[in-house]
């Protein structure tokens, strides 16, 4: 409960975020991508509030942000790395660099750098298939990439 | 703007940003700047030539003349050697049209990918642009449909469904409420067709999607747009807002009486939710589970309405078949695959990029005459097709007609058009395992044979690879496998076993122990 304080303030965001979006056909998943948009992530206390605006049930909410790979349930780090590991990056060394990046950062996927600079996450996928391999720094997708420009994007971000 | 004006384009699509064509449109303004040359730079979207990105075009004499792959480097010399007049240079690729990889093609639902600015209506009406609404607009429900189904278009998303079918069911069944569902869940990797069509004509969707909205009386509908594509959300944002202020989407779509409002629902990373089901139930905001059906979503879909749920390049071929009528569509193509096929070439591949042909080119020729081998320039091994649940397809196969009927014959699948491309260091018993993983990690959970047989698949595959039990544990494997076929409720489960029963026939030398 050290993050009370934090989740207070969140508290009064989320609650106008979910109201605002309540009467929208299916509200729940534009209400949790604006949490996140805003917040960076979906806190467990955003599931109580949402659950009430909605008159859902704290497990439909629940459930919603556990089943979709995207909905982060901590802090991200400054910058989030999503790393394609799909088979047309994995023809053109996905492998290597999935290997070099964990190394590099010292995290494997899911987890956050201790200085909070990266979080890094496995994506299925970017559309950039014919400039495999690929990847995506926050919004801003890499295609191409060497293990050389790996190390530089690294070095930039 | 005055007609002397010279114009250079730089694709804005995803895919030639990735490859720096931001830098390369700084760089060519910095340096027209410095030389006092006045210049209008196109943001236009890529012709999918995507070994040639960034791939510049400049307007000369009324045609497009190519230069790529560009540099930021390579600008001042271009300018030195008088790119903007179509100037020779070693980049310089000669008139866009000619190229033998975009004139081999037959460009109908991707003809305006990479020629317009995305963001401009005026741009896309001066290209045919709304002239099939406009047809559209003068039949009744019936005779729309009876266009689509004249014109054989089947479902560009794997299964290949006659799609006038599909639209014949929602306008026959009763509602007061229906939709039109655009599933833009692009996720089969080897697949950026339609990430293509929205990045660079945004508004075939959306003219698409309003014919079928007219179609069958649906006043809403929805673009399920994946999140892995921020860019994309923004450019069809932005298009429907302008097609709103046109007229063209609204409470009364050119002036017709009719409504058609249109809305894109971020996805959140699920790939089950490409399946059509799941999709539906993520719009209504739940989990992405899978439906049982009957009934089809055709009779009760979102929300218990009746909806047309299509791919992205199904909707975005509407237009075309409209503008130029459904027998002319119709005479493209073979058998019972009529019109053209989008193949996205992609993986380990020289010349990647987007080929729309007839239907009916083997696997070999598009791979060796559009694709030119591999990038690493080694023997080809496999290729993809058809996504991650499609089968790997050996090179003794590759004389296989590119049709739906053809690749489900040798027990492949064409899909949605994707095809990735392996050289002779792939190692094919890992590419089964991911294959199992992948299911793993994408399950529902819903049924059994799914959630609990990937999981097992991996664990199998890992211990004929440390050489436990080979024989008695690859038995195990087909086992398992024609169980999550037979036994899964959708095509997750149900097709994630074919890639790995491609290795143990094609590749079975790979599935041992190493």
């Amino acid at each position: 409960m050290t993050e009370a304080p934090a989740s207070a303030a969140h508290a009064g965001t989320i609650r106008e975020i979910a109201e605002t979006r309540a009467a929208v056909p299916g509200a729940l998943l534009p209400i949790l991508h604006e949490i996140q948009d805003q917040l960076g992530y979906v806190p467990d206390s955003a599931v109580p509030i949402v659950a009430s605006v909605l008159n859902l049930s704290r497990a439909e909410v629940h459930g919603v942000v556990s089943f979709y790979h995207l909905y982060r349930r901590t802090p991200p780090g400054r910058r989030t790395i999503y790393l394609c590991r799909a088979e047309a990056c994995q023809a053109m060394g996905a492998r290597d660099l999935e290997a070099r990046l964990k190394e590099k950062l010292g995290i494997d996927f899911h987890e956050t750098t201790s200085d909070e600079r990266f979080s890094l996450e496995p994506i299925y996928c970017l559309g950039n298939c014919a400039c495999s391999p690929a990847l995506m720094i926050d919004e801003t997708v890499h295609g191409r990439v060497t293990a050389e420009r790996l190390d530089s994007l690294l070095e930039e971000g | 703007m005055a007609g002397d004006t010279l114009r250079i384009y730089v694709p804005n699509d995803t895919a030639a940003r990735s490859v720096g064509a931001d830098a390369v449109a700084a760089a060519i303004e910095r340096t027209a700047g410095e030389r006092g040359v006045a210049i209008e730079i196109v943001r236009n979207g890529s012709r999918g030539l995507y070994w040639l990105e960034p791939l510049v075009e400049v307007a000369v004499a009324g045609e497009r003349v190519a230069y790529g792959p560009v540099t930021p480097d390579d600008v001042p010399g271009l300018f030195d050697a008088g790119f903007t007049t179509g100037g020779k240079h070693a980049r310089h690729l000669g008139a866009t049209e000619a190229l033998p990889y975009l004139s081999g093609q037959t460009r109908l639902t991707f003809a305006r990918a990479g020629l317009i600015a995305p963001s401009s209506l005026e741009d896309y009406r001066e290209h045919e642009g709304y002239r099939g609404l406009e047809a559209a607009l003068a039949m009744d429900t019936q005779a729309i449909v009876d266009v689509v189904k004249e014109s054989g278009l089947r479902g560009r998303g794997g299964a290949g469904f006659p799609t006038g079918i599909k639209w014949q069911t929602v306008l026959d069944t009763p509602g007061t409420q229906k939709y039109v569902v655009c599933n833009a869940d692009e996720g089969d990797s080897g697949t950026f067709a339609d990430r293509m069509i929205m990045e660079s004509d945004p508004f075939v969707l959306i003219e698409g999607m309003t014919i079928a909205g007219l179609a069958v009386g649906a006043t809403q509908g929805y673009i399920y747009l994946r999140a892995e594509y921020p860019q994309a959300i923004r450019t069809m944002n932005t298009a429907i807002a302008a097609a709103e202020q046109a007229g063209y989407l609204g409470a009364d779509v050119c002036g017709s009486g009719r409504a058609f409002h249109l809305e894109v629902r971020e996805a959140a990373g699920a790939y089950i939710c490409g399946e059509e089901t799941s999709m539906l139930e993520s719009l209504e905001g739940k989990r992405g589970m899978v439906r049982y059906r009957p009934p089809l979503p055709a009779v009760k879909g979102l929300f218990g309405a009746p909806t047309v749920v299509n791919n992205l390049t199904t909707l975005a071929t509407v237009p075309i078949i409209f503008v130029r009528g459904g027998e002319f569509y119709r005479d493209f193509g073979t058998g019972r695959s009529r019109g053209t096929l989008t193949v996205q070439l992609a993986g380990n591949i020289k010349r990647g990029g987007l080929v729309e042909i007839a239907f009916g080119r083997t696997l070999r020729e598009v791979l060796e005459d559009f694709g030119g081998g591999t990038a690493t320039g080694r023997p080809i091994r496999a290729v993809q097709a058809g996504g991650p649940l499609g089968a790997y397809i050996p090179t003794s196969q590759f004389d296989t007609p590119l049709d739906y009927e053809a690749f489900a014959e040798i027990g492949a699948m064409l899909g949605h058009g994707g095809l990735v491309v392996f050289d002779d260091t792939v190692d094919m018993g890992q590419q089964a395992r991911f294959a199992m993983e992948f299911c793993a990690i994408e399950s529902c959970g819903k049924c059994t044979p799914c959630r609990v047989g990937a999981v097992r698949g991996v664990e199998v595959i890992d211990k004929i690879l440390s050489g436990q039990d080979e024989a008695g544990n690859r038995e195990l494997l087909e086992d398992l496998c024609g169980t999550m076929v037979d036994g899964s409720l959708c095509a997750l489960g149900g097709m994630a076993p074919f890639p790995v029963l491609s290795v143990l026939k094609h590749f079975p030398e790979d599935l041992v122990a190493r």
